[in-house]
């Protein structure tokens, strides 16, 4: 029985890593959901659909501008953060005063509309992406099975970026403003901090990781305008189960679900897409506030 | 010879919270290198003005005038900027801020503040305890803190907004010394006080407010001779 579930292990191990390469997209765009909620209190709806952006602004500086993946990797997201910096001053930031359901309902349509556009120009069915050159090669021997060079610089690159933003927040003194107004932003504020600003450029910040998650994404998955909104869907039970907020809950819980995905994949086939959802459920039941959650 | 300007004058201040109007037309003057105190009962309007002067309030009127410059329509972190210095009731210390990330919150907005090094010989307790949680501080190192960041800032007018409320005497003491210390190095402290005795050991003048107005200004070497008008406002 025991050396029968270890075979079935075995032979399922692709898919726990390939389940890691999901969980570096959760991590990324729960992260980023997670900086965004902590300083603005606005869940952001419309994170699937920046991320959609992302990858499809990629598509266009090569499709266009003959800007190939590795300008477009910092490109991408100061192009789609700079459009974080207009929704912000322009609608957003009009809703502060107000309850959590109102920016949840703005940004919502925005994702709405922002899809809405993106498949009226481009239609539906996908554009390819290739990946660079030096990570399109052989894929990789791992002994138990063959990764692609591109999925494996996809978990890099998310554990890179997660773990810069960690450190930015809790290690520096642009972390502390973030953090301090977080709690208090009227007092930040009196200090001398230019808070409102502060607040745009941590949107627009939030915006870009959706961004960068977006390029990484698109010589993965084809460049479609709903590609954000099926992803978003799982993000946010990430979030739920992360706690909302946090910022090392939600990388934790985006690689780790991503890994109970993959395993349910193998144990289960049929649970691995309500699997995410079970948890959730679970959790919200014992820990309201999420795993790393402040009640 | 012309008095000149004080250094912060206040002229029919009014504030608003929401509905409810808080302040009826407040009128002080704060001059270079005083200890001004605000003396009143709960619920007079001292925080008020101390919050409409700093901005906070949303709603405000009147005239706010530092250094010559109006200030009635500027947003908080201008007021800051200008050199206006707030240590507020609750301290405001960051619960997910260390006791040195804490200190070092408030920008410097003008040359010569206290260094860290200054504030840690002022402040021993701060430095054994500078990688805790900002809350984890007993109440008197909060306040002690909260008052410390402030003057890294190096803003000439320091509000004090009842610095030894609920501080065991001995911590009293040590608040009355810091002020103290605070106004020989010539910086000018607006401060919030219902606990009279220890307003007088550290104010030049003060100030009586009642239902949103000031009603009364004493100066410290008259105080003693109006004990009893004191009495009558402040109901001690």
């Amino acid at each position: 029985m025991l050396e029968d579930l270890l075979f079935q292990l075995e032979l399922g191990l692709p898919q726990v890593v390939l389940g890691l390469v999901n969980g570096a997209f959760y991590a990324l765009l729960s992260l980023g959901l997670a900086v965004i909620f902590g300083m603005l209190n606005v869940i952001n709806f419309a994170h699937g659909a920046q991320f959609m952006m992302g990858a499809f602004v990629a598509w266009m500086l090569l499709n266009y501008g003959g800007i190939g993946y590795w300008p477009a990797l910092i490109l991408a997201p100061l192009i789609v953060g700079a459009f974080g910096v207009v929704l912000e001053r322009t609608m957003i930031s009009r809703l502060y005063k107000l309850d959590h359901l109102y920016g949840l309902l703005l940004t919502f349509g925005m994702a709405l509309i922002i899809e809405g556009l993106f498949r009226n120009e481009f239609g539906s069915s996908g554009m390819p992406y290739s990946p660079p050159e030096i990570l399109s090669g052989p894929p990789i021997d791992l002994g138990f099975m063959f990764l692609p060079k591109y999925r494996l610089w996809v978990v890099v690159a998310a554990l890179v970026m997660s773990l810069t933003t960690w450190l930015v927040i809790e290690k520096t003194r642009l972390g502390a403003y973030l953090r301090a107004a977080t709690e208090n932003a009227a007092l930040v504020q009196a200090f001398g901090v230019n808070v409102p600003r502060m607040v745009t450029l941590t949107y627009a910040a939030g915006v870009a990781l959706a961004a960068f998650a977006g390029v990484l994404a698109a010589p993965i998955y084809s460049v479609n305008p709903q590609m954000g909104s099926s992803l978003i869907i799982v993000v946010f039970a990430v979030v739920v189960i992360g706690g909302m907020g946090s910022i090392l809950g939600s990388v934790v819980t985006g690689f780790g679900l991503g890994l109970v995905e993959g395993l349910t994949k193998v144990v289960y086939p049929e649970a691995s897409s309500t699997v995410i959802f079970v948890i959730m459920a679970i959790v919200l039941l014992a820990r309201p506030a999420g795993l790393f959650g402040r009640a | 010879m012309p008095q000149a300007e004080p250094l912060l004058k206040v002229e029919g201040l009014q504030a608003w919270y929401g509905e409810s109007h808080v302040l009826h037309g407040v009128g002080i003057e704060v001059r270079q290198g005083e200890v001004v105190t605000l003396l009143g009962r709960n619920g007079a309007g001292k925080t008020t003005t101390l919050r409409a002067i700093m901005g906070l309030v949303a709603k405000r009127q009147g005239s706010v005038r530092f250094e010559g410059q109006e200030l009635i329509g500027a947003r908080s972190d201008r007021i800051a900027r200008a050199g206006i210095a707030l240590c507020p009731e609750e301290r405001g210390i960051f619960a997910s801020l260390d006791v040195t990330e804490n200190l070092l919150l408030p920008p410097v907005v003008r040359p010569g503040g206290m260094d860290i090094e200054a504030i840690y010989t002022l402040f021993p307790n701060l430095k054994e305890r500078a990688r805790s949680p900002g809350t984890k501080l007993s109440g008197g190192e909060q306040q002690m803190l909260a008052i410390a960041r402030i003057l890294r800032t190096g803003a000439p007018l320091l509000m004090l907004d009842e610095p030894t409320e609920g501080l065991a005497p001995v911590i009293v003491q040590q608040i009355g010394r810091t002020i103290r210390e605070i106004k020989a190095r010539g910086i000018t402290v607006l401060l919030v006080e219902q606990n009279f005795r220890f307003a007088q050991t550290v104010a030049d003048r003060h100030y009586v407010m009642e239902h949103g107005q000031v009603v009364d200004a004493v100066s410290n070497q008259e105080l003693a001779g109006s004990m009893d008008r004191l009495h009558a406002y402040l109901g001690v």
